[in-house]
């Protein structure tokens, strides 16, 4: 499971374009005497329904992918391709815009607004998308009840435990049903059970959710959990 | 809004800080309102009353005119005579001590305008009869001096030459220079400004502190000036020469200016460090994929609310002060000046935190990811 190359078609032989794809990426950081590259002529392709675990030592270009993949950086060179559009040819505002779509970000620690309840994260994307509908909060209560954290949704991050925070964080980025979930470094602040639970959730939400789902690890114990394990070293995929 | 109003509910501690330092100065707004207000009604209140559109003092005189002004009977019936002219009239102006005998004894500073009793500039009483009707000695008071205890039938004295004036009418407010203004007739007047004993000199007699304008559009006052040796001002800016009136409007105004400038420098520091201590959720809301402007209406939402809210509550408690002031201090309120003085304050508080938050362009999305925190 180190292969850089997606998933094998189904078995009916429809091929099944990758939801994510990113092709010779390089980013290189810093001014031209203290360049570092953080990613180097990386290419790999994620299918929907896929769950790409990339792991890799601490400045080995984790986050930098998730940035690249996501958009929030603009690769010095190559493409990425979400949802069948070449984010490195929009402008900021279009690829805000295709972020907001397409795209859903799992944070380290979960990254939840303090003054919302679980259930309002869940809510604040399709506030932010313009869709704030009976549709949108049917969907936020069902995805709270998938990951099982109904009983909780009026609370807010400070009365949740990290594993619940998580849980909460990553309803948050299913809500508006991205094809593409990237995900960074969700257990580093759970305990192994945690951990584990986490790891199998984000699998089971993957297949559920029909997502192209990147996560970004050092945690080994829960790579297992992935369809397909790649290692980044010095900003390449070994 | 969903976030912002949110956050509202969740830190309000914090927010009601900001709040009531905003509705603090908004309390301090309206009570400035109300005295510069109440303080210039004290000063020109008699002068925003006269039926006139102009007065025409002597071209020498300058500052306080009506305390420098001298103009004789040949200057205001050459001014009747004018193109342009409906009417002109003399008038007299003299601050006075008075002296209220009686049982009622007690010292009063009088504001004596002098007029012709059958002529436009004399006001009609409230109270009592008309100067018309009066006797040789009869004044009209104003509501200032019938607040001293001084009422119809009593008797003043003024100055060295102990000049009696017999109360016959009272009119409503009016007062000049934070004096209760009295209406005399004009050779009364003329005696009082003489001030000595005995028989007012004859040139004494010919004399006024300006001429009173009743002006067509169409007057060239500027050429009757020439022509005549005066210098005419509009009614308002005969307010000006009310004394102290400059000076007080102008502390009044540097006083105000000062207090909006404060306040949109503390509503933008307050917002400039919440949207510093923002800038984790700032930056997960753009990887959310929220636009700049979704989080700048975002937080603008905010400040609007916080001040509408903060202003509409120090506007009550600055109304409910100035209404227990009650006559202790010169204080008067116009529902223009509260309302200008409250959207002064909303929208000075928004300029100073729209600086403030545009420091949220500045917000990279990447900042929500671990490894760049």
């Amino acid at each position: 499971m180190t292969s850089p190359t997606p998933a094998p078609a189904p078995a009916d032989g429809t091929a099944v374009p990758p939801a994510l794809r990113l092709t010779d990426v390089t980013l290189s950081l810093g001014s031209d005497e203290q360049r570092v590259t953080a990613l180097d002529q990386v290419t790999l392709a994620v299918s929907p329904g896929e769950f790409l675990a990339v792991t890799g030592p601490s400045g080995s270009g984790k986050s930098s992918l998730l940035a690249v993949a996501g958009g929030l950086q603009t690769p010095t060179e190559g493409t990425v391709h979400v949802a069948g559009t070449d984010l490195t040819a929009l402008t900021e505002r279009r690829r805000t815009a295709h972020r907001r779509r397409h795209i859903g970000y799992v944070f380290q620690h979960a990254n939840l607004f303090a003054s919302l309840t679980a259930l309002e994260q869940l809510l604040l994307p399709a506030h932010i998308a313009g869709r704030l509908d009976a549709a949108a909060r049917t969907r936020a209560t069902e995805l709270l009840e998938a990951v099982g954290m109904t009983h909780r949704a009026d609370r807010r991050p400070h009365q949740l435990s990290g594993g619940e925070r998580q849980r909460v964080g990553l309803a948050r980025a299913l809500v508006l049903a991205p094809e593409v979930l990237l995900v960074d470094e969700p257990t580093s602040a759970l305990d192994r059970a945690r951990a584990r639970d986490v790891a199998d959730l984000l699998a089971e939400q993957t297949r559920a959710n029909n997502t192209a789902t990147v996560m970004v690890t050092h945690d080994t114990e829960i790579l297992d959990a992935a369809d397909r394990v790649l290692t980044l070293r010095d900003g390449r995929l070994v | 809004m969903f976030l912002a109003l949110r956050d509202l509910r969740f830190a309000r501690g914090r927010f009601a800080l900001i709040g009531a330092v905003v509705a603090m100065i908004a309390v301090l707004g309206v009570i400035l309102s109300g005295l510069a207000t109440g303080l210039a009604d004290a000063g020109v209140s008699s002068l925003r009353a006269l039926p006139v559109t102009h007065l025409a003092f002597d071209k020498s005189a300058s500052g306080e005119l009506f305390s420098r002004s001298t103009v004789t009977r040949s200057t205001w019936r050459q001014w009747a005579a004018q193109p342009g002219v409906r009417k002109a009239e003399p008038l007299g102006q003299q601050l006075v001590h008075a002296q209220l005998t009686g049982p009622k004894a007690k010292q009063l500073d009088l504001a004596v305008f002098g007029v012709e009793p059958k002529g436009f500039l004399a006001p009609s009483p409230l109270k009592g009869k008309p100067l018309s009707e009066a006797p040789a000695d009869g004044v009209l008071i104003s509501e200032e001096i019938a607040k001293e205890g001084v009422g119809i039938g009593d008797r003043l004295t003024v100055g060295q030459a102990d000049t009696p004036l017999t109360v016959v009418g009272t009119i409503g407010h009016a007062s000049f220079g934070h004096v209760g203004a009295v209406y005399a007739p004009l050779p009364l007047w003329q005696k009082l400004h003489y001030g000595l004993p005995g028989q007012v000199p004859a040139a004494a007699a010919e004399q006024a502190t300006a001429v009173a304008l009743q002006l067509a559009p169409s007057a060239d006052t500027a050429a009757i000036d020439k022509r005549l040796g005066t210098k005419t001002v509009d009614r308002a800016g005969a307010f000006a020469a009310s004394p102290g009136y400059v000076a007080e409007s102008s502390t009044m105004t540097l006083i105000r200016g000062f207090l909006y400038a404060i306040s949109a420098l503390v509503v933008g520091a307050f917002f400039t460090v919440w949207t510093i201590q923002r800038r984790q959720e700032i930056a997960l809301l753009k990887a959310m994929g929220a636009s700049t402007g979704y989080i700048l209406r975002d937080a603008l939402t905010q400040v609007t609310a916080i001040l509408l809210a903060a202003t509409a509550a120090g506007t009550a408690v600055g109304l409910a002060l100035g209404g227990a002031m009650n006559g202790s201090a010169p204080f008067s309120l116009q529902t223009g000046q509260v309302t200008m003085a409250g959207v002064l304050l909303i929208v000075l508080g928004l300029a100073g935190a729209a600086v403030a938050v545009r420091r949220i362009t500045k917000v990279q999305a990447l900042t929500a990811l671990g490894a760049n925190r």
